[in-house]
């Protein structure tokens, strides 16, 4: 591979689980038709969401994960990312505003480049179904965003 | 819209808007402690809010990470690990196992 392209996560792990004997790949989401629309707002008057995968608190391995929603006042500490395959040797998630841009969000707000960040921080950490997904994280995550009075959302996966 | 560090994933889904940070997974809004990056970050990703035309147009954060080494590290499967990798798989398939028998 060329040492400056983006890694190709989708064969990468493809072959890491094919390597453990595991014959089946994983089947990452895939939709041919993508939903757009435009803010009604400017940016400078927008409510922003924020949802990041990590979980809220510690999870035992294999309990349930829900989606899980915590008051930015105060801000989390931190965050348990421990599940997630995130880069553990190439990095650490100790600076919570490296994956879950709260505190950057509120300079901005101070700024007046975003209207306001919403009083609700989202945690969405996914099962790995793509119908848990469907039909449970997203509609719950969308009300929840429409209860915060979001106009426009941030997700950022870790 | 999203900001990730995972092309390949975010675009195979398809999504609205999507800021791509080349950095190894885990801080896709800018190097840990680093507050100006982060802004700078985060400030590009918003703007596409009101920038981004169409759904699905990948925009390129042009911060760099400094080192290319995870590039080739992550997940790798090479000689020295393929044992390794085998029998963790194996380990996991039993330890599946056992949890069904259990629930049963």
């Amino acid at each position: 591979m060329d040492a400056h392209e983006p890694v190709a996560y989708i064969e990468r792990t493809r072959r890491y689980y094919e390597a453990q004997g595991f014959e089946h790949a994983y089947q990452y989401a895939h939709y041919d038709e993508t939903p757009f629309v435009r803010p009604a707002k400017p940016l400078s008057e927008c409510r922003v969401g924020l949802i990041t995968t990590a979980s809220l608190t510690h999870r035992p391995p294999l309990s349930p994960r829900n989606v899980a929603s915590t008051d930015i006042t105060p801000p989390p500490a931190s965050l348990f990312t421990d599940d997630l395959s995130w880069d553990k040797q190439a990095t650490h998630t100790e600076d919570l505003n490296s994956y879950c841009p709260l505190a950057t969000l509120q300079s901005l707000q101070a700024e007046g480049y975003i209207g306001e960040v919403c009083d609700r921080l989202h945690c969405a950490p996914t099962e790995y179904s793509q119908r848990s997904t469907l039909e449970k994280d997203a509609p719950e995550l969308l009300q929840r965003l429409r209860e915060d009075g979001a106009d426009v959302a941030l997700l950022v996966p870790l | 819209m999203i900001i990730g560090s995972a092309k390949d994933i975010v675009e195979h889904c398809g999504v609205p808007r999507y800021l791509h940070v080349d950095f190894p997974l885990g801080n896709p809004c800018g190097k840990p402690w680093d507050r100006d990056m982060q802004d700078r970050i985060v400030r590009q990703g918003l703007s596409l809010l009101h920038s981004a035309t169409a759904p699905n147009q990948t925009v390129f954060s042009p911060e760099t990470w400094g080192s290319d080494q995870w590039r080739r590290q992550y997940m790798e499967v090479n000689d020295e690990n393929r044992a390794e990798l085998a029998r963790k798989g194996e380990q996991l398939r039993i330890d599946r196992s056992v949890r069904e028998r259990r629930t049963v």
